[in-house]
């Protein structure tokens, strides 16, 4: 399972790229122009993570974020989920830089390949900001009523974050 | 305004835990530690996250994304039978789909709008239609293939192999879509009793 997850990506990469050169694309100026796209997303990213990472730290020095945890421990251990996790689910349909934020934050402590780590990267890597989704599509089209539409983004939401724990406990 | 609350709360309670528990010390070289490690983060996930756009952006001028787009309408037809009769809104669906499975969030907005746009002409309403809510349901709904963001995160953090949690993400995603479009369905039923 691991050597898939590892061999995907360079896989991908050549077989693409190679795709790309056989149909005559100018590989080189598009590679350039998709990086300079992904350089304004990096860039979009940093003011966020700037205003939300000190305060994130403080909570983690006070030993709030660590009281929390213990709080809510015996009840999540019945369940299977890890405690640390929690605030990142609650955050998570908010916002995605606040999120992002969380998310390092529980990698860093409780280190990339803990358990806790996983479950948050499958978690980051397998839901999106859903009310921030929600606001711009009906925002954009005008619409008053979202009838359904925030319990079911909303059920997608939980059935992400239940399973992420279910499959990082089976494939770890 | 969610924002302003969680970054004045954090700071607060931070604040006042600290004030009850006695680690008053430890909160000033943890908002410089914090500052350092938004800008330290944010330069270590550049690299990948600027280098897999690129390769995004040559599958997109190759014509590989457009092939990926034709792959998927067959399925999208059937989910959006009111987004098929119209060509514009189905061209826009596709493309939003398939640039979100690629992870071209700048690609997706754009078309999710568009289709987002043509399905309330289509329906004529300011309620949100049936497929309108599937759609917005699926872009809640994170189908990235490759959640680069995630992955250049753990590389950065020291994971000794940042892509093996991609099984994990696939799984975990395909289900929450699922759970999501069947959430939808069931409340359409139950909204036409």
């Amino acid at each position: 399972m691991t050597l898939a997850g590892s061999l995907v990506i360079p896989l991908l990469v050549g077989s693409i790229l190679m795709y790309a050169l056989f149909h005559g694309t100018d590989v080189f100026s598009a590679m350039t122009l998709g990086a300079k796209d992904g350089l304004k997303t990096v860039f979009s990213i940093l003011p966020a993570l700037i205003a939300l990472l000190p305060g994130i730290y403080m909570l983690r020095a006070s030993g709030a974020l660590d009281a929390l945890s213990a709080l809510l421990q015996p009840a999540l251990e019945k369940i299977g989920i890890p405690s640390e996790t929690v605030p990142l689910m609650l955050l998570r349909p908010l916002s995605g830089s606040a999120a992002l934020a969380v998310g390092s934050d529980i990698m860093s402590a409780s280190g990339t390949d803990s358990f806790a780590g996983r479950c948050a990267a499958v978690i980051l890597g397998s839901t999106e900001t859903t009310f921030y989704v929600i606001a711009v599509y009906f925002g954009a089209a005008g619409i008053k009523r979202s009838r359904h539409a925030v319990p079911a983004a909303l059920i997608a939401d939980i059935t992400g974050f239940f399973t992420a724990v279910l499959f990082v406990n089976l494939l770890f | 305004m969610v924002f302003n609350i969680i970054v004045v709360l954090l700071p607060i309670l931070s604040l006042i835990y600290a004030a009850l528990s006695g680690s008053l010390p430890a909160l000033s070289s943890a908002v410089v530690e914090g500052a350092h490690s938004a800008v330290t983060l944010c330069l270590s996930i550049c690299g990948l996250i600027c280098f897999w756009q690129a390769v995004m952006e040559v599958m997109r001028q190759s014509g590989l994304a457009d092939g990926l787009s034709r792959l998927l309408r067959p399925v999208l037809k059937k989910l959006f039978p009111t987004a098929a009769s119209d060509r514009d809104t189905m061209n826009a669906l596709t493309a939003n789909v398939s640039a979100n499975l690629l992870g071209l969030g700048n690609a997706a907005t754009p078309a999710g709008i568009n289709a987002a746009k043509g399905l309330q002409r289509l329906s004529g309403h300011t309620d949100a239609s049936d497929e309108l809510c599937l759609l917005v349901v699926m872009n809640t709904a994170s189908i990235q293939l490759i959640p680069t963001t995630v992955a250049s995160l753990r590389a950065a953090l020291g994971a000794q192999s940042p892509f093996d949690i991609l099984p994990a993400v696939w799984l975990c995603s395909a289900c929450s879509v699922t759970a999501g479009l069947c959430a939808a369905k069931l409340f359409e039923r139950l909204s036409k009793r």
